[in-house]
């Protein structure tokens, strides 16, 4: 396991995404077929199931060094993660275990259907041969995630520099059905298992954000104008019956979109549409904050099938019937999708994007305000003779988001920054009122200049209560306004609300901490649909 | 904190007339002292940093000294060179101030020696379970092979600490490998500790305006303030280590956009601390800056009987705008 071991330190020590593609591509040249097929299969969720309950292994633990409960909880809150707390505070090891990736996996997947005892004795054997760096691993092969920020499109960049084959057709390739008892690590890669040419996708076209005055843009009826959903970016393609879903990170999200699939399935032609993935419920438009419910979730479960049900808003067609049809216009790509959908009885949530229709100008911008109240991010304005281009080209379309909400709330903890700010306080936590104390709302480390950044890190240095690590709690004193894409309710947080994306937009030295907002106020700031 | 009978304060944070220093980092050696009484070893680099005119007295470890009818003595503390525990006698009682200290010998500074007492007042830094140090000869080895690898990439080998401490632990544990450069303000230092007749490695002043083909794959020790200077960027083929005990966890390593951290602190980790307790077979335990409640709080839990003390004592960086996580 020292490999992988060596692979997971190298990985999770730097923060660019390169370095960790170089790393799983050296992996790869090295490691043996088998161990090299476990590692995808890890880091693409087609792991075996947990052998041995968390809490089994902390109670071993706890018999093993002797701790108090309360000690080893303190422990683990302080490291925040189960599996490397254990790595911790176990003994020294007495021996040493030199086992290859694959066969951990496969003892592990034999250990699931074993007594508690026989679990207990495995455990313990291991944890006495492993230095802590592969305790922390194992710990993990049980259970666990790795978090190191091994997304399916870094590791497929790494399989595709280290193979030569198309990055897309690996992502393809590793997605699709599969396990590790029954195809060697080339049959893998080389993708024997499916049929690329009914999944290829097409380079997202991209928009800038609108940068120029609305008449600066020439007549207004060259223009179509959409609502800019704020949802995912999703190319459905649908090729020879098969139906994939790509994200706009290109990555394969099919499996968590059984209703799109479904809903598609009823469309005989083959097609490749471009369009917007959305929490429908109600034929309203929920928030993204729903939306990320769904998100890279392993199994869908029915309830949250039912909670959160998922739509698409098509606003584009890319492939007609086998025809690439991306360099004819938009005005003609958008009748031709429009032609596909009056073919059929569309389901409930597959939306055609619904044309804004306006004479002037001066007409957008109220439309624009309104936006928010059917959680729409803004507008999306596209010129008619546009064809479909591969990524960004400035010109053709554009985006008009809404501006942001902004709250008035105090600075309570603060935290050093990484990087080039790794000597300054950059990262804040901020509160607003709630009874007769306070409760926290957001973090934020973008918006300040350096010098207030200069001037910010003093005033943490002297005003600092308390430690906990690198972060420090202050005097609540500072007021900021915060900004933000959208609000919502939740359960996650202890404030009841969640943000998206808050950042500091001005500080406000003016304004005393008894005028920031209260978490009333800034509930009442949701809008429901 | 203030010692009544014998008129005198150990690492006072306010002006006072007689101050007792444990060690020369800047939470426990401030300026303004009217008097300052500090071990030998520390004399230099108390003028070094606070100022050539000052008005102090030294003392070797173990040699008692009577001051207004106290006892007062000094004892390694191991955190740094010149480092003492501050050992108090009157009427037969003993306490003592532990200052910071580390138990685990390395290769620069005086070992920690154990000191019996009625009454300890101890630090807490890495006062939980999770903090366990390697041996200085495996933290050795990992840094040679951390170089040896850069190396072989044609990298820079570039070690982040606080000037005090954390630098000349760091040449201790490199000194031999390569060519060694160190950050003017670690220069300064060591200048003064080696004009005292302390033995300390080789290095040479890494200046302003460095040759970058002098320091391409060679070594170099930066203070944590450098991370973000001109002087930083300007190093070749920069392969970043920051040294510290913090650096123990996972989450503090990949947090700062390093390319390595090294559990390498000066202070004792949680074995040590409870070692060293037990050793003073003390009656009473004081817990001071880093874990009180929950290192004060096992403490009882093992029939030792312990308080929390709040002092001011770790916030350091905060008058040296250098960060913790290098000086720990």
């Amino acid at each position: 396991m020292k490999a992988f071991s060596n692979l997971i330190s190298a990985i999770e020590i730097t923060n660019k995404t390169n370095a960790k593609i170089e790393a799983l591509a050296h992996y790869f040249k090295t490691a043996p077929d088998k161990d090299k097929l476990w590692l995808i299969a890890i880091f693409t969720g087609k792991r075996p199931p947990r052998p041995v309950k968390t809490t089994l292994m902390k109670e071993w633990c706890m018999e093993i060094t002797g701790l108090p409960e309360w000690l080893f909880l303190e422990s683990y809150s302080t490291v925040g993660d189960l599996g490397e707390t254990l790595a911790l505070l176990l003994p020294e090891p007495t021996g040493q275990l030199d086992l290859s990736l694959h066969e951990w996996m496969t003892e592990l997947k034999a250990l699931k259907s074993k007594s508690d005892d026989d679990k207990k004795a495995f455990v313990l054997e291991a944890w006495a041969g492993l230095d802590q760096q592969e305790r922390l691993i194992f710990n993990k092969l049980i259970g666990g995630s790795f978090r190191i920020g091994v997304s399916k499109k870094t590791l497929v960049n790494a399989l595709a520099k280290y193979s030569g084959i198309d990055a897309n057709r690996l992502m393809h390739s590793i997605i699709g059905k599969w396990s590790v008892d029954d195809l060697s690590f080339e049959a893998l890669i080389k993708g024997q298992h499916i049929n690329y040419d009914n999944s290829k996708l097409y380079p997202f076209c991209l928009a800038y954000a609108l940068d120029k005055e609305l008449d600066e843009l020439g007549e207004p009826e060259d223009w179509i104008v959409e609502q800019k959903w704020d949802g995912i970016r999703g190319q459905i393609v649908k090729r020879n019956g098969e139906i994939h879903i790509w994200s706009r990170g290109e990555e394969l999200v099919t499996s968590q979109f059984p209703e799109l699939v479904e809903a598609f399935s009823g469309f005989s032609n083959d097609f490749v549409i471009d369009g917007e993935i959305l929490a429908i419920k109600d034929n309203n438009v929920l928030l993204f904050n729903d939306l990320q419910k769904r998100l890279n979730r392993k199994n869908v479960t029915k309830k949250l099938l039912a909670e959160v049900p998922i739509g698409f808003c098509a606003y584009d067609m890319l492939e007609d019937d086998g025809d690439d049809i991306r360099e004819q216009s938009m005005q003609s790509r958008r009748h031709q999708l429009e032609t596909l959908f009056n073919r059929y009885t569309l389901p409930n949530n597959i939306k055609l994007s619904h044309l804004i229709a306006f004479k002037s100008w001066n007409e957008l911008p109220e439309i624009r305000s309104n936006s928010r109240q059917i959680n729409s991010e803004g507008l999306m304005l596209k010129h008619k003779n546009s064809s479909y281009h591969s990524g960004r080209k400035k010109g053709d379309w554009w985006k008009w988001k809404v501006d942001p909400m902004t709250i008035d709330a105090v600075m309570i903890y603060a935290q050093r920054g990484s990087g080039r700010r790794s000597s300054k306080y950059t990262d804040y936590t901020f509160a607003v009122k709630k009874d007769d104390g306070l409760v926290t709302v957001a973090k934020a480390y973008s918006g300040l200049t350096d010098k207030e950044i200069t001037e910010i890190s003093q005033w943490v240095g002297k005003n600092a209560i308390e430690r906990f690590g690198p972060v420090r709690t202050v005097k609540p004193e500072l007021v900021f306004e915060i900004a933000f894409e959208g609000i919502a309710f939740s359960k996650r947080h202890k404030s009841g609300v969640a943000l998206r994306f808050p950042r500091i937009a001005r500080w406000r030295r003016d304004k005393p901490v008894e005028d920031i907002d209260t978490i009333e106020s800034v509930k009442q700031l949701i809008t429901s649909p | 904190m203030y010692c009544q009978q014998g008129k005198f304060y150990l690492d006072p944070w306010s002006k006072v007339d007689h101050a007792i220093i444990s060690h020369g980092h800047a939470d426990h050696a401030r300026w303004g002292m009217k008097h300052y009484l500090c071990h030998t070893d520390s004399k230099a680099i108390l003028k070094q940093r606070l100022g050539k005119d000052l008005s102090i007295e030294t003392m070797p470890y173990n040699k008692p000294r009577t001051i207004n009818g106290v006892a007062v003595s000094f004892h390694p503390a191991g955190h740094v060179i010149g480092s003492a525990q501050i050992r108090l006698e009157y009427k037969g009682r003993v306490e003592v101030f532990s200052g910071d200290y580390k138990t685990q010998p390395d290769f620069i500074t005086t070992p920690f020696e154990p000191v019996k007492c009625h009454s300890f007042i101890t630090e807490s830094t890495f006062g939980l379970p999770i903090y366990r140090w390697k041996s200085e000869d495996a933290i050795q080895k990992e840094l040679h092979n951390w170089i040896g690898y850069n190396q072989s990439q044609n990298r820079t080998s570039v070690f982040v600490g606080y000037s005090l401490g954390k630098a000349q632990r760091i040449m201790s544990l490199i000194d031999g490998v390569d060519e060694v450069f160190v950050h003017r303000s670690i220069h300064n230092l060591n200048e003064a500790i080696a004009s005292s007749g302390y033995k300390i490695p080789k290095t040479q002043l890494l200046t302003a305006d460095f040759n970058k083909k002098d320091v391409e794959g060679k070594l170099i020790i930066v203070p944590p303030a450098m991370l973000d200077s001109r002087m930083f960027k300007r190093i070749p083929n920069a392969a970043t280590a920051i040294c510290s005990g913090w650096m123990q966890i996972r989450g503090n390593r990949r947090w700062r956009a390093a390319d390595a951290g090294f559990a390498v602190s000066d202070h004792a980790d949680w074995d040590g601390l409870i070692s060293a307790i037990k050793a003073t077979e003390a009656e009473e335990v004081y817990v001071t800056h880093g874990s009180q409640a929950t290192f004060s709080r096992y403490l009882n839990e093992m029939s030792i009987e312990a308080y929390e003390l709040k002092t001011e004592y770790g916030e350091e960086e905060l008058a040296n705008s250098e960060t913790k996580t290098a000086d720990a």
